[in-house]
């Protein structure tokens, strides 16, 4: 479904992604691994078109995207959340969800507002709150159904735990096995082992702006030099 | 009591038009972070053209009211044509450089203006229907402005229906929070953009188009409703619809009331009612804290050792002004020495725009300052030359002192509004209160002592001083204080934790961009022999604003070259055509679109490409 090769961005003079490839078959998750400043935001963004790509092919079903603008590469179903969350926090929720709307391609259940509170149920409960009163847990579970909204049949999740309490983070990891099931694709970032743990199927591991590992999450969890060498602080 | 509130009526009727321009311009800056100087180009156009439509058009209601509405779609498309073939282009540009450009468009439309209508007034019919009037507490109101008074509500409520009931509006209104994240759900910026100009644009257009059977229609429509419209949409809040709604009500009343009691001072009023509402509201009345606009600024280049090929250019230049002018006429050593002046006073706001990271709508303030005290003190103190050219950089920097502790708390176009709205007081001191300042007749006779009278001494004496004065602002920009400063523009935050105080340098920073300028302002005002109000107005600060964007902001070479450019050009430019406003606009928007980092950062740019930068 998704394919990078040799991807490379910059900002300024400063090198940020050397050289990325990685995939991500239909029905998959798989998660981007790293420390801190590896390359794992600049990797998703650079994808959507909001870090332009300086080298390298990305290729999302079988159409090149590299260097298009972002709202094109939304139209072709690659959805996107931030790690800032970027709530629109003068609209309400359903004010959030309709700006993320776009019709849904043939063949596709749609999301809709209804099937979205059925997925998070606290944010049913809140429908015509601001998004700025709402609590860091609500806001990330607001700007992931905002992206589903847009019909993606792939989302980039950026460090979807980062800053959650671990009650919260457990209900995100329920979430996203759910939309797993229901046959989406996702590419996600995070530093949290044991929440990637529980969700993905493969990891990519990234130091510098390069690959330097991938395999099955099983494979992973089995080599604890490889973890060392990567992941620990 | 019956006067009053018929005053306070018509009140109400201009903030109805006030609103329809503030509302454009305050959606526009919501979404495309553009400070649009050219939306009163749209206004006077919305006017220009009404008159045509209506008078051309056959008379009765259709003929009116068809013809107000086709002006104000027409000035819609006009937008688009603007944004689509200009702005576009430029959004990621720095802020002031947006200003430039919609100002280059402001100077364009004013004389296409004048080839299409003309330099008289225009009358236009008045509204069919709305011929009469209404007897309100004995006294006859027009039933016109009645109408006008019902527009602005009624515009009010439809923008918010419009806002907040459509899809198209939530979109807007994302936007105006984070626009990138709207482009990465799916949203075409671009279209977006343009809907949302189109709507300005007509807005303003409709606000011109219905003046038309109040006022008569003339070229100095578009700079006038500008400032009051920047008044407005600051004092409200930028972006903020309800907000620019109630900063009308306010400014239309203050204009209309203001008038019965202190007729001479309305002007001042404004501006005063302005910088209390920014001291006290620093985002204004309904606005909040605008997230920067521009994604990936590029970070300035560290100030380095001056290329060598510029050192001897300069040095050339710097022989050239000295060995040339004995064989100079009268009228070339007087645009020598203004000139030289100019530079001086170009540079003394790149102090505060460039290493300071501030914008100064206002600067010609302590210019004319300068100007001032030393004519003042030449015509009634009677105090010789040199006595009047040190008065003015102390009474400038005390100025500078004073507006600056306030003007130094705000950022960005707050700031800059703030400097404008000190600027206009300044300036409307200047010219209302005319027992001591001669009013619009100005100061003459501020002739140089007799030793300096000779034109070719004056220049060199001129030259003298500028040339010291801006070395020194060579030196304090190299100096541990321009360090500071430098890092107070590039992190206030970061800055303050390393112990610098931020308020305190920029302060500073500003009172000696003040003095420098009034030194400036007190050379121009023995040159020419007199000083008027318009050494401070509006237009002045403007000049400087663009000497320094011309030349670039990023060294100090930028405003000395852009000064010798802007001046040149316009000194060439009027004395070849009469349309240099069509000329000097086109030239600007050249520039802003082929050298975004005006010429001296070309030059750099071109300069280090060959040669390998630092």
């Amino acid at each position: 479904m998704l394919e990078v090769s040799g991807l490379a961005a910059q900002y300024g003079r400063a090198q940020i992604l050397a050289e990325v490839g990685l995939t991500v078959a239909a029905g998959e998750v798989v998660v981007l691994l790293g420390r801190n400043g590896a390359g794992k935001s600049t990797t998703l963004k650079a994808i959507m078109g909001l870090v332009p790509p300086s080298a390298g092919r990305i290729r999302f079903r079988g159409q090149e995207i590299a260097g298009r603008p972002p709202f094109e590469i939304a139209r072709l179903g690659l959805g996107y959340v931030p790690e800032e969350r970027r709530i629109f926090s003068e609209l309400t929720v359903m004010e959030n969800l309709e700006v993320g709307r776009r019709p849904a391609p043939p063949g596709q259940q749609a999301w809709t507002p209804e099937r979205l509170f059925a997925l998070f149920p606290s944010l049913g409960a809140m429908r015509h709150r601001p998004g700025g009163r709402m609590s860091g847990g609500e806001q990330q579970m607001l700007t992931i159904a905002r992206t589903l909204m847009g019909q993606p049949r792939l989302v980039l999740l950026d460090e979807p735990s980062e800053g959650l309490a671990p009650v919260v983070v457990e209900r995100m990891a329920e979430a996203i096995l759910a939309l797993k099931a229901e046959g989406l694709s996702i590419l996600l970032s995070e530093q949290n082992l044991h929440f990637a743990r529980a969700v993905s199927d493969r990891a990519t591991i990234i130091e510098k702006g390069r690959i330097r590992w991938e395999g099955g999450m099983a494979a992973l969890m089995a080599d604890a030099g490889i973890r060392e060498q990567y992941l620990s602080v | 009591m019956e006067t009053l509130v018929l005053q306070a009526l018509s009140g109400l009727a201009s903030a109805s038009s006030l609103f329809l321009v503030a509302s454009g311009l305050t959606v526009i800056f919501g979404v495309s972070r553009i400070v649009n100087f050219a939306h009163g180009s749209f206004y006077m156009l919305g006017a220009y053209l009404a008159w045509s439509l209506v008078t051309a058009l056959p008379r009765g209601h259709l003929g009116f009211w068809g013809g107000i509405l086709a002006a104000a779609l027409g000035v819609g498309l006009i937008g688009i044509a603007i944004e689509t073939l200009l702005l576009r282009r430029i959004y990621r540009a720095p802020e002031l450089f947006q200003l430039l450009a919609t100002f280059g468009v402001v100077l364009i439309v004013q004389d296409l203006a004048l080839l299409l209508w003309g330099a008289q007034d225009l009358l236009g019919p008045r509204a069919p229907g709305l011929r009469g009037g209404t007897m309100i507490l004995g006294l006859r109101f027009p039933d016109y402005e009645l109408f006008l008074i019902a527009v602005g509500p009624v515009v009010l409520l439809l923008l918010h229906l419009l806002f907040h009931r459509t899809r198209w509006g939530m979109l807007v209104r994302a936007a105006t929070q984070d626009r990138e994240m709207v482009g990465a759900l799916g949203v075409n910026q671009r279209m977006l953009f343009t809907s949302v100009f189109f709507l300005g644009a007509c807005l303003a257009g409709l606000g011109g188009a219905l003046q038309l059977p109040r006022e008569s229609v003339n070229l100095g429509m578009d700079l006038a409703i500008i400032v009051e419209a920047f008044v407005v949409v600051v004092v409200g809040g930028l972006g903020s619809l309800m907000g620019a709604a109630l900063a009308a009500l306010l400014i239309g009343e203050l204009h209309a009331l203001g008038i019965l009691v202190l007729p001479k001072i309305t002007l001042v009023l404004v501006f005063l009612v302005m910088a209390v509402v920014l001291v006290m509201r620093p985002h204004g009345l309904l606005g909040r804290a605008q997230a920067p606009a521009a994604a990936g600024a590029a970070a300035e280049p560290a100030i380095g050792a001056t290329p060598r090929p510029l050192v001897w250019l300069g040095l050339a230049a710097l022989l050239a002004a000295l060995a040339l002018p004995p064989f100079a006429g009268d009228y070339a050593l007087s645009v020598l020495t203004e000139i030289a002046i100019l530079i001086l006073f170009a540079a003394s706001l790149h102090l505060i725009m460039g290493p300071g990271g501030m914008a100064s709508f206002g600067h010609a303030a302590y210019f004319g300052l300068g100007a001032y005290s030393a004519a003042l003190a030449a015509k009634w103190l009677l105090a010789p030359m040199a006595i009047g050219l040190a008065l003015a950089p102390v009474a400038a920097g005390l100025g500078g002192l004073l507006f600056g502790w306030f003007c130094v708390r705000l950022s960005g176009v707050y700031a800059a509004m703030l400097t404008l709205a000190f600027a206009q007081i300044a300036w409307s001191v200047a010219f209302q209160w005319s027992e001591v300042t001669g009013g619009d007749n100005g100061i003459l006779g501020v002739w140089p002592d007799a030793w300096a009278a000779p034109r070719l001494v004056y220049y060199y004496l001129t030259l003298g001083l500028c040339l010291a004065a801006t070395l020194l602002l060579r030196r304090v920009i190299r100096a541990p204080f321009g360090y500071a400063l430098r890092a107070q523009r590039d992190s206030a935050l970061r800055a303050e934790t390393i112990g610098i105080d931020a308020f305190a340098i920029r302060w500073r920073a500003f009172a000696l961009a003040a003095v420098m300028a009034g030194l400036a302002g007190g050379l121009f005002a023995y040159a020419k022999g007199s000083v008027f109000p318009t050494y401070l107005g509006i237009p002045r600060s403007v000049d400087a604003l663009l000497m320094v964007l011309l030349g670039g902001v990023q060294t100090l070479s930028g405003p000395i070259l852009g000064a010798i450019a802007y001046t040149g050009l316009q000194e060439q430019l009027m004395r070849l055509t009469d349309l240099w406003r069509l000329m000097l606009g086109t030239t600007i928007l050249l520039l802003v679109l082929f050298f975004p980092q005006g010429l001296a950062g070309a030059a750099r740019a071109r300069w280090e490409g060959r040669h390998g930068g630092a």
